[in-house]
């Protein structure tokens, strides 16, 4: 069984985020980029598979700007065979529908898509929804553990009130949460296979994908960005007034 | 600071790793160890999957099929926030492993290596007894061959990693004859071999150390490690590698209390500003910075003969003399930076002052590293 994972590049986290204000975009340059911890389990997953033989080859994508390679690197060093990275000027700015398309078409052939439930950085949660639609798949979300047969995923999900048991036939996508693998660091000996391994950077025009503010599909648009208003003082409540001064500060804001 | 530029990407990946695995995993259970004085075996556990403990082993015995260098930069990383875990794994190496490595026959590398190389098991190796340190020579412990078995008596003193829940084997030196040494290994649950209650130790607490009391004790024949006599020889030459390891140690703990310290002096006010911006604390931290820079400019340059195959022994005794002496005088001035914190046993620059002090001692005391220098000019 062929499994793609899908891997985001966020920013370091223990760093501070900034938005450049010029393009609405992050910048990117302002702090490293790291392979994002959710796809790390993701990887985690994909390495128990392929170790108790299920999964045959594992592919990482991912989508994002060139100067990766460190990151890809890692994830080579803990589950994938090869990775393909897609790096275009088009993609610049992409909302979740064109992240998701341009995915779609590059991890097609694959038995088993594996996504993060949520990415921490943009934490949209649609993208894996979306390439299951665009490829005319089944899609099992937040999965908190799963379980992979020849031809078919069986998963657990768990929602405020229920925990459901999913199976789906392959080809299928499955979205992870955080509970279903632990993140591992690599070995020195993986680490040095990786090195070894194929890192295929493709472009749309490869993809054969149209992208770009030109493309009808793209929905979201950065109009414009800007710094954030600093915070205003509050208003202090106390004394025998403050629950009717309390009441009639929501009132007037329509909360309650 | 870094130096980064003699580093490959598959080193720098490694470095990653391992200062990654040192804050997610050891340091947030680091000052508990040292204060309950326990073993941390998760931590360790967790080493030997991401295979440290097999980092300078050919890929055959279960190794990671690294080199010296590379293992010396993991005991750096380590040893910046947890010295017990950090001599752990160089002794469980250097002294544990490598004797076998060099000087084993095929059948003992592959009965001993993949599982420490593993850490689902832990050697040691003794050589120190009570009337026999410095002077290695002097050692009292006996061996005797008789119809195919060894049978060995003595005692052994400040052994590592020889008590643990998972130490299987100990080699020992032990006098086989007129002014002959020969090294034996002894597994632990061979009858006489006794690990007797662990030391009451100044610092590395959470690392295990133990006398050891060797009464009958009897192996085959075939536990001889390397030949008959050259036991002496073997392990000057395990040990002249292990200093080149504990000066990486020292380089890390040297920069750990850097690092400590800058975050403190910046964040620490007094008279209305950062301690760190008065000369009298900015200048230390600026010494200390230069101690650990040189320190590890002497044993990157050390750990790249051992790994182009050059002589390395001046060389390794300056590392080990220099680097040990940076980390015991930038604990002492990262103590004094955070002033009565400092004298705090939860503090890291507090453990760092208690961990330090052995590293000018074991594996060749600074005086001994100067004979050795001494010797090397013909003095
Ligand atoms: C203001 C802003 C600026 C942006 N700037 C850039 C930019 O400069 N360059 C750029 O390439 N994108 C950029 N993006 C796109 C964005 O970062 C995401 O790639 C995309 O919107 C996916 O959304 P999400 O992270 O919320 O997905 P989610 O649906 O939360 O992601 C779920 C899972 O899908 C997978 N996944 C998501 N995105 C990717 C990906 N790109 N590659 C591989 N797997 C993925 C991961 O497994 C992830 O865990 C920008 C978006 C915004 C809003
Ligand atoms: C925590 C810890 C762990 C250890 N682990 C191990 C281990 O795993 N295996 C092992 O075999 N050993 C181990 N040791 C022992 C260690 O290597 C010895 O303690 C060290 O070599 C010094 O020997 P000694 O204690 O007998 O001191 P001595 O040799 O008695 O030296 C006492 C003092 O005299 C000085 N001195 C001696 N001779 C001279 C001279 N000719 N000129 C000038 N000065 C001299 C020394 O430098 C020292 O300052 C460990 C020790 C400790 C404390």
């Amino acid at each position: 069984m062929k499994v793609v994972v899908l891997v985001k590049q966020v920013p370091d986290t223990y760093e501070k985020r900034s938005i450049a204000l010029d393009t609405g975009m992050l910048a990117r340059e302002a702090s490293e980029n790291i392979v994002d911890e959710i796809d790390e389990r993701v990887c985690a997953v994909a390495a128990e598979l392929k170790k108790a033989g299920t999964a045959t080859e594992v592919v990482a994508v991912t989508m994002g700007p060139a100067g990766a390679d460190k990151a890809i690197r890692k994830v080579l060093a803990l589950a994938a065979d090869s990775a393909v990275h897609i790096v275009d000027d088009g993609l610049a700015g992409s909302d979740m529908i064109q992240t998701a398309r341009v995915l779609a078409e590059a991890a097609k052939d694959a038995d088993l898509i594996l996504s993060g439930a949520e990415s921490t950085d943009g934490g949209g949660g649609m993208v894996p929804a979306m390439m299951a639609e665009i490829l005319g798949r089944a899609h099992i979300p937040y999965a908190d553990s799963i379980e992979v047969a020849e031809g078919s995923v069986t998963a657990v999900t768990n929602t405020d009130t229920q925990k459901l048991t999913l199976s789906a036939a392959t080809p299928v996508v499955v979205s992870l949460t955080e509970k279903a693998g632990e993140p591992k660091l690599p070995n020195f000996k993986s680490i040095r296979e990786a090195k070894k391994k194929d890192i295929t950077v493709t472009s749309l025009a490869d993809l054969g994908v149209a992208a770009g503010p030109g493309a009808a599909y793209v929905r979201n648009v950065m109009v414009s960005a800007a710094e954030r208003p600093p915070k205003e003082a509050g208003v202090k409540v106390s004394g025998d007034t403050a629950a009717t001064e309390l009441v009639d500060f929501l009132a007037t804001r329509h909360l309650i | 600071m870094s130096i980064d530029h003699l580093l490959d990407e598959e080193q720098l990946a490694l470095v990653e790793g391992v200062r990654e695995f040192t804050q997610d995993v050891v340091a947030p259970v680091s000052a508990k160890h040292d204060k309950e004085k326990s073993f941390p075996y998760e931590v360790i556990d967790q080493m030997g999957e991401m295979g440290l403990f097999g980092l300078p082993i050919p890929e055959e015995y279960g190794g990671q099929g690294g080199d010296y260098f590379t293992l010396c930069l993991a005991l750096e990383e380590l040893a910046k926030v947890d010295q017990s875990v950090a001599i752990t794994l160089e002794a469980g190496v250097s002294l544990g492993m490598m004797p076998i490595l060099k000087y084993g026959t095929e059948e003992q590398k592959q009965q001993w290596l993949p599982a420490l190389a593993e850490a689902k098991q832990l050697a040691g190796f003794g050589l120190t007894e009570p009337a026999a340190g410095s002077d290695a020579g002097g050692t009292q412990t006996k061996a005797t061959l008789d119809n195919g078995t060894w049978t060995i008596n003595g005692n052994k003193e400040f052994i590592t990693n020889s008590g643990t829940d998972i130490t299987s084997m100990v080699t020992v030196t032990a006098v086989t004859g007129q002014d002959e040494i020969t090294t034996i290994i002894v597994p632990t649950d061979t009858p006489g071999f006794t690990a007797e209650p662990a030391y009451d130790k100044v610092g590395w607490n959470a690392s295990d150390t133990h006398p050891l009391t060797l009464q009958d004790v009897q192996v085959p024949e075939e536990n001889l490690l390397g030949e008959r006599g050259r036991g002496f020889a073997n392990f000057m030459g395990i040990l002249d590698e292990g200093r080149v390891a504990i000066a990486a140690l020292a380089t890390g703990a040297a920069q750990g209390c850097v690092d400590e310290s800058v975050r403190y002096a910046k964040t620490r006010t007094t008279f209305g500003r950062p301690i760190g911006e008065n000369q009298g604390v900015s200048f230390k931290i600026a010494r200390m910075q230069a101690r650990a820079y040189a320190a590890r400019s002497a044993y990157y340059a050390a750990a790249m003969k051992i790994v182009a195959g050059q002589p390395f022994k001046t060389e390794a005794s300056i590392a080990k003399m220099v680097a040990s002496e940076a980390a015991m005088d930038n604990a002492r001035d990262a103590t004094q930076i955070f002033g009565g914190y400092g004298f705090m046993n939860e503090t890291l620059v507090a453990r760092h002052y208690r961990d330090s002090k052995i590293l000018e001692i074991g594996e060749g005391t600074t005086e001994v590293q100067l004979m050795l220098i001494a010797r090397s000019l013909g003095l």
